[in-house]
């Protein structure tokens, strides 16, 4: 019961009348509860691909992928998922949208309903829960999505590059954001992102990934000097370059 | 209120000038074309036999009120319509989703459903009669014939092209393909299925009449014929006009609740 999460010689492939696409070969790593790993690497190496499996979309041709020691299909680990975009749905209110989960899942309890509005009034949205989405701002509509995956209560968050839809300022704050409720929350998170700046600044590990088929590069810990810095402030800390440098040469290597 | 511009006034004005010619134009086509009928009619232009006149089909209705056939005909002619539609849309929604919980199903079916939309449907109708025999069921059952295979194909079509991201967020949520359903396909399908609505109802309407042109006893398709076949050309004209009106007010509700479903959204 050490790892949280373990990803064993995980292999995918794609596959249509043309021929297969491999997109996945010998990927493995563990990590435990609390931790925040960030994945790295050309777009459409595979990154998503690896989420989807982790989350049981998809189920890998080959490979083991244990939770808390247990099969994925068997264990009762809760994993969040939050997507590139909000998909919050337009014919429901933003309480509705955040309810969503729950509905499905058939726990409308009182208790986590009164936990999703404590999570909206937390996170500013309190005023908006009866606003429908288009009325929100595209990092509100975020957040939103996050509320929506924190009030399932996941044990394991995913977070398939959910900033990417934002305009670079919102992206910025909005990381920041999300970051900190992250921590402040205690969730143990896996970031796919191609925005190398960005795993720097929310990640404690960065696993860097190649091109198709994607095998695992490099894995990078992030360590800084002064612990516990928001997002926003370790983008200005002196060891952030270094990290981006370390990073950048792993991918480009012939530059 | 605001104090309105001096600009705004004179568009306010423009706009209202233009709503009140277009409604004038309309009434003035209507009553000018009942106006020539009527006058040409008297005057022996045209042969009112023949060619009918307004006031001969006033008279026409007037009596089958006061005899209170028309309202048979009306009632029957409108249950069979609605019948039909109600039918329609029940089964077209249950077959769409079954193809869409099943691509494999909808792969096999669909030279199938092509076929048979694109198949004249009053040549259906006198198969019918032969295997149902002339009642209302026929005529139910044409009318249903009319509408139920494009509604299938347009429903089914609008639920394969629901955004994957949607369907993609439900399983995140660990939902499966029946939460996919109501969740998300349903819901954002309603615009789809209340267009679908308008134009089915129509149809049933269509069809309707064919199944009661050959295997009626009423019913405004019924009167139609035998207008025709006794030569009372009021009775066929009036019959006519009066599923103008039906057509016209069933469109009507489907665009009430259309317009309410979307309010409520």
């Amino acid at each position: 019961m050490e790892y949280l999460l373990e990803v064993k010689d995980i292999n995918y492939a794609y596959h249509n009348m043309d021929g297969e696409t491999k997109a996945l070969e010998h990927i493995s790593f563990s990590m435990k509860e609390g931790d925040f790993l960030a994945i790295v690497g050309p777009s459409g190496c595979g990154k998503s691909t690896l989420l989807h499996l982790i989350a049981g979309l998809l189920e890998p041709e080959k490979g083991l992928i244990l939770l808390n020691g247990k099969y994925l299909r068997g264990s009762a680990t809760n994993i969040g998922y939050m997507l590139q975009k909000d998909e919050l749905l337009e014919w429901r209110t933003v309480y509705h949208n955040v309810l969503l989960g729950l509905e499905i899942q058939h726990s409308m309890a009182a208790r986590a309903k009164e936990k999703a509005r404590e999570l909206l009034d937390i996170y500013g949205l309190d005023q908006f829960a009866s606003s429908r989405p288009s009325e929100l701002s595209g990092g509100m509509r975020q957040r939103a999505a996050l509320v929506r995956t924190l009030v399932l209560e996941p044990d394991l968050l995913l977070l398939d590059e959910p900033f990417s839809a934002l305009d670079y300022q919102t992206r910025l704050n909005v990381g920041d954001d999300i970051g900190q409720i992250i921590r402040k929350e205690k969730k143990s998170a896996i970031l796919v992102t191609h925005d190398l700046a960005e795993a720097i600044s929310l990640a404690d590990r960065v696993i860097v990934l190649t091109a198709r088929p994607a095998t695992i590069l490099q894995t990078i810990p992030i360590t800084f000097q002064e612990p516990d810095l928001t997002p926003l402030k370790r983008r200005g800390a002196p060891e952030f370059k270094s990290y981006f440098n370390l990073i950048w040469k792993e991918l480009n290597p012939n530059e | 209120m605001n104090e309105l511009s001096q600009g705004q006034i004179y568009y306010l004005n423009k706009q209202r000038r233009r709503k009140k010619i277009v409604r004038f134009s309309r009434a003035a086509i209507l009553l000018g074309f009942l106006f020539l009928w009527e006058f040409t009619a008297n005057t022996g232009i045209i042969d009112s036999f023949i060619f009918s006149s307004p006031s001969r089909i006033a008279l026409c209705l007037r009596d089958m009120i006061l005899d209170g056939s028309i309202f048979l005909h009306i009632g029957v002619t409108l249950y069979e319509t609605l019948l039909s539609f109600a039918l329609v849309i029940i089964l077209s929604l249950i077959i769409a989703i079954l193809l869409w919980f099943s691509p494999g199903l909808s792969e096999v079916l669909d030279p199938y459903l092509v076929i048979l939309n694109s198949l004249p449907k009053s040549a259906l109708a006198p198969l019918l009669i032969v295997w149902l025999g002339a009642n209302k069921t026929t005529i139910i059952v044409a009318g249903m014939s009319v509408a139920i295979f494009g509604s299938i194909l347009n429903l089914y079509a609008n639920f394969v092209t629901v955004d994957p991201d949607k369907l993609t967020l439900i399983y995140t949520l660990h939902g499966n393909r029946f939460h996919a359903l109501t969740k998300v396909v349903i819901p954002s399908c309603i615009p789809a299925i209340i267009s679908t609505m308008k134009v089915n109802i129509g149809l049933c309407l269509v069809g309707v009449v064919i199944g009661e042109f050959i295997g009626g006893r009423e019913g405004l398709g019924y009167m139609i014929i035998y207008g025709s076949q006794v030569f009372k050309l009021d009775l066929l004209i009036l019959s006519i006009c009066i599923l103008c009106f039906i057509a016209l007010g069933l469109y009507g509700i489907i665009s009430a609740v259309e317009k309410y479903c979307l309010k409520k959204r």
